[in-house]
């Protein structure tokens, strides 16, 4: 089983990383770009020794406690078997 | 009175602190490594600046699981001392001690320059020979000084006059410009409810020796070892 973790930065929170590679590739010449977020994503492989159930309730406790900081980003949490 | 430096992997300013402690301060000092957890010897901890953990998954993330964090938890709990500068600011609001955090600085680049700061206010142990006012300079080296807080927070933070230092202009004066990294309102330095947890980007142990262009830092540890000394 592995989960799926994405982190993102909350809205209105400043991304200068991701206004940078709007602007290079706005300098590349790709149209119709109106923004660029940042974010992180991580793969937990799990031991299978959890249901679906208890598996996604770990990944959210790791995501909501190491992964993400509350104060700036949101996260969200895929279980796949 | 006896000062603990506490040593993360990645930690690079320890031995600065160590320096200033031990050679300009004039008192006790020992390296805490992240691993010990015993406190009970020290009037105050200084988390240094550095790069602890390589400042994977975000600054101060992963420092913050360090068994001496819960230490420092405890002693921050029961009044000590305990001053965060640069990655230790960054540790400290990860661990949730000062409240907050310090994102990616405004304009991208690492930023390793002196700059001004304003004494905001005097009612904490590390300012009280200071001078609300008093423009201070001191060097800053990171990528990651930009604070952010919600408005809930930011209104506390102001209220209870917890803003310690704010970045400046070489008359006071507050400015887009001299706010090197785009903090919310130019703030460089916060402290905790209880006043005795300070976090700054800052680097006031770089700054006091007139031979490193400053010495100005000096008056951050001159307070703190005067409100020991008053105890």
């Amino acid at each position: 089983m592995k989960a799926k973790v994405y982190v993102t930065l909350k809205p209105g929170v400043l991304d200068p990383q991701g206004k940078a590679i709007q602007h290079s590739v706005e300098l590349l010449g790709y149209e119709g770009i109106a923004d660029v977020r940042q974010g992180k994503y991580f793969e937990i492989a799990l031991d299978g020794s959890a249901d679906e159930a208890r598996a996604r309730e770990t990944a959210e406790a790791l995501a909501r406690d190491v992964l993400s900081n509350p104060i700036i980003e949101d996260f969200r949490v895929e279980v796949e078997a | 009175m006896k000062f603990g430096v506490i040593v993360f992997p990645g930690s690079n300013c320890d031995h600065d602190a160590y320096h200033v402690i031990s050679k300009h301060v004039g008192q006790p000092v020992d390296f805490i490594w992240h691993r010990d957890t015993d406190l009970s010897d020290y009037d105050a901890v200084i988390i240094p600046g550095g790069f602890s953990y390589g400042d994977y998954l975000r600054a101060g993330a992963l420092a913050r699981f360090s068994p001496v964090m819960a230490s420092v938890r405890e002693f921050a709990d029961r009044g000590g001392f305990v001053l965060g500068i640069c990655n230790g600011f960054q540790i400290l609001c990860e661990a949730g001690l000062l409240p907050g955090a310090l994102i990616r600085n405004r304009d991208l680049h690492f930023i390793c320059r002196h700059v001004r700061v304003r004494v905001e206010t005097t009612e904490t142990p590390f300012t009280t020979t200071l001078r609300a006012g008093d423009v201070l300079s001191l060097p800053v080296a990171h990528a990651e000084g930009n604070y952010v807080c919600d408005d809930e927070t930011f209104e506390e933070l102001a209220r209870e006059d917890r803003i310690v230092f704010r970045y400046c202009e070489a008359g006071g004066e507050l400015s887009e410009e001299s706010n090197v990294n785009g903090s919310r309102d130019s703030i460089a330095g916060i402290c905790s409810r209880a006043r005795n947890v300070l976090g700054m980007m800052p680097h006031p142990e770089r700054a006091c020796e007139d031979l490193l262009g400053s010495s100005d830092g000096s008056g951050v540890f001159r307070s703190l070892t005067s409100t020991l000394a008053a105890l």
